[in-house]
């Protein structure tokens, strides 16, 4: 390994960085385009579902849960209905999400709580809204099992209870963020790697390389050091635009953050040279790349919980080094938990980049056949 | 020009095989650049490179001259290493290959057939970063490039990026990359397949500088120009060695004869010998008709009184072989419909 060597291709790497201007604009435009997009498109809390209200009881009461229910804009009532089955036909003609039915006995069940005072039909055939309305059923229950609410009637019980219900999805971009530096990370640095080193192939660039003194381990690790770079940058801009625009909080120490990502950044290198050993063209390791985005994103817990997984999908999800990432992330930023709590994850990450950066090393041979 | 103690030159004729067609054994690599025996490389089931046997001597321009897909660039990537053969022997400046090849490429500069420089980055940023590869320091690199960029015309370009330079320009640069560690051997794949003529000519300039410095040249082209300007000269048919040695001494020993047909009509002509079986070639050139004979029979009689039968009035004269007949005498498919003659098949 020479040193001069190495930095001389590094040097390269980065004059011909700063010229691909495509490249160079995917490096910051996709940690931010998909910071917002996680952030506010995709987005669980549930907003303006089109709802209908059938009161039969017609107390102030009533009308005050309504009122309430509505200010929350969680649903907004556009049909004030009188008889039950009318329910049915709005939800089948698909021009309502769910309906709220207030019985007529509303003020005997509230006070002797004997039954629940509320009902939510809900159109079930939406699995985001089902969740989220039955979790909005469980409002009123709360405030009927809660005596001091009883006691206290609807009116200032049923305000705090809507938001402590609302709090969790409220923060759905704390819990987001940090995993979308995983997602992020492994888009770019897996993609970008890959694509790098066979770009040479493909241009002819190798042929000439490999009848120099330059060595495979040379090559590799010069052309992959400057993403480490560019992965550290991609994190900062996450950690700023989330602290910023979606006031995600950093509850463990930086220097850890900064730690397990750089880790994981070097995991994701090694997944990106050990694809580039696989790929001919630019093309192909660009398919390579993106079949292993798929399963990392899926079954890492960034999006579905891990615990709900079977158990084949576990066993590949400890593969993939996502996985013990979005483990470490969210334990650092938002448990504020340490490297010490956490390091059988790094641990695995560490063992991934041994066997990638093995099996990629082994099959990288100075040649062209 | 000379030979320094090479072994006479064989022409191998269409008919022969291989084996007759190779110099004998060359004794000792001493004086010798390259020297390959039984050189062979298999792609699955085609052979592109076949039982070569090849002695290519110190400070000379060595030529490879062949049709697509001959086996120039695969033999030449074989002798520095790129490729594995599959049987064989090479020695390349006393180095055997593939096992030392990583020594050999310190001491070898190898010019793509593709231009394989960094079309991203500029002519300086290009020789700066060989340099580096090459171990240099930057005060060492930094002399050496302006040498180099003052020598090839490049001095004016130093800030533009590769990509936008002419074919000439790119030639050059490629050049000046291959050569900026001062090779002992210089490997040069089709180096002027997207060049005109005139920087065709100082490119074979500069290349003759080289020599003079001390350095062997292995060149491949399928330009006759340029073959003729070599020192010695190989012809490679389908993975084959087909004829070796100077270009004077290969139009020399060519076994045919080469005939000049002047008449009125020369594709008509041209229509009448067709089919004959001692006619290995004709080509139109301008008015004249002209026709390479299987053997040194004087077939001129023959020949005038078989276009007078057709109609033809033609005076035909002998004419001195060129380095293009030898080419079409010795890469010659099986003529049609003659395959006992042809028998290469």
């Amino acid at each position: 390994m020479n040193l001069r060597r190495l930095l001389s291709i590094v040097v390269k790497e980065l004059r011909q960085l700063r010229r691909d201007r495509l490249t160079f604009a995917m490096m910051v435009g996709i940690p931010t385009m998909q910071l917002l997009l996680f952030g506010y498109a995709i987005n669980l809390d549930i907003r303006n579902l089109d709802a209908a209200v059938l009161d039969q009881a017609q107390t102030v009461h009533s009308r005050e849960v309504v009122a309430q229910l509505g200010q929350s804009h969680v649903m907004n009532f556009k049909f004030n209905l009188d008889e039950p089955q009318q329910i049915q036909e709005l939800l089948r003609a698909g021009k309502i999400s769910a309906a709220l039915v207030i019985p007529p006995d509303f003020e005997r069940r509230m006070s002797t709580r004997d039954r629940v005072p509320l009902q939510i039909v809900v159109d079930g055939s939406d699995q985001v809204i089902q969740q989220a309305a039955r979790q909005l059923a469980a409002l009123p229950l709360d405030a009927a099992l809660n005596p001091a609410a009883a006691v206290n009637a609807n009116q200032t019980t049923g305000n705090v209870e809507i938001v402590n219900f609302y709090n969790p999805e409220r923060r759905a971009p704390v819990n987001t963020v940090p995993g979308l530096i995983g997602v992020i990370l492994t888009m770019t640095m897996v993609l970008f790697t890959a694509m790098a080193l066979v770009r040479e192939r493909e241009r002819g660039n190798l042929e000439f390389l490999i009848a120099t003194p330059v060595s495979a381990g040379e090559l590799t690790i010069g052309k992959v050091l400057p993403f480490i770079g560019i992965g550290l940058v991609q994190v900062t801009v996450v950690l700023v635009l989330g602290q910023l625009i979606f006031h995600v909080p950093i509850r463990g120490s930086l220097i850890d953050v900064y730690t397990s990502a750089l880790v994981f950044i070097v995991a994701s290198l090694a997944l990106g040279v050990f694809i580039s050993t696989l790929a001919q063209t630019q093309f192909q390791s660009m398919q390579i790349a993106f079949f292993t985005f798929l399963p990392q994103i899926l079954l890492s817990g960034f999006m579905f919980p891990y615990a709900g997984m079977p158990w084949p999908a576990q066993w590949l999800a400890e593969i993939l080094p996502m996985t013990h990432f979005i483990r470490l992330i969210r334990g650092i930023m938002l448990r504020g938990a340490g490297l010490r709590d956490l390091w059988p994850e790094l641990v695995a990450l560490g063992v991934f980049i041994v066997i990638m950066m093995s099996i990629a090393i082994a099959r990288t041979r100075k040649r062209l056949d | 020009m000379s030979s320094q103690g090479l072994p006479p030159p064989a022409l191998g004729h269409p008919g022969s095989s291989p084996g007759q067609a190779l110099p004998p054994q060359a004794g000792g690599g001493k004086d010798l650049a390259i020297r390959a025996r039984g050189l062979t490389r298999k792609f699955g089931n085609v052979v592109a490179v076949d039982k070569l046997d090849l002695n290519v001597g110190r400070a000379q321009v060595y030529g490879f001259l062949g049709p697509n897909g001959s086996g120039k660039s695969t033999t030449i990537r074989m002798l520095c290493g790129l490729l594995l053969p599959t049987a064989g022997d090479i020695e390349v400046l006393g180095y055997r290959i593939p096992e030392q090849a990583e020594s050999l490429k310190r001491r070898i500069g190898y010019m793509t057939q593709k231009f394989s420089l960094y079309e991203d980055l500029t002519v300086n940023e290009n020789l700066d970063f060989v340099a580096a590869v090459h171990e240099f320091t930057r005060a060492k690199a930094r002399a050496r490039i302006d040498e180099l960029l003052q020598r090839y015309w490049l001095g004016d370009l130093r800030k533009q990026l590769a990509g936008t330079l002419s074919g000439g320009q790119k030639q050059r640069l490629a050049l000046a990359a291959a050569v900026l560690h001062k090779p002992d051997l210089l490997l040069l794949d089709e180096p002027t397949s997207a060049v005109d003529p005139q920087s065709r000519r100082e490119f074979w300039d500069s290349l003759f500088d080289l020599v003079d410095g001390g350095t062997t040249i292995l060149v491949s082209t399928h330009y006759m120009d340029e073959a003729e300007r070599c020192h010695r000269l190989a012809i490679l048919d389908r993975g084959k060695l087909v004829a070796d040695g100077s270009p004077q001494e290969l139009m020399q020993a060519l076994p045919g004869t080469a005939l000049l047909i002047e008449c009125t009509s020369p594709r008509k002509a041209q229509a009448a010998l067709t089919g004959r079986r001692d006619v290995v070639a004709m080509a139109q050139i301008g008015a004249h008709l002209r026709v390479l004979m299987r053997d040194g029979a004087d077939a001129r009689v023959q020949l005038q009184q078989q276009l007078h039968e057709a109609g033809i009035q033609a005076r035909v004269e002998p004419t001195s072989p060129n380095l293009e007949d030898v080419f079409v005498a010795t890469t010659q498919r099986a003529p049609r419909g003659d395959e006992a003659q042809g028998g290469r098949a």
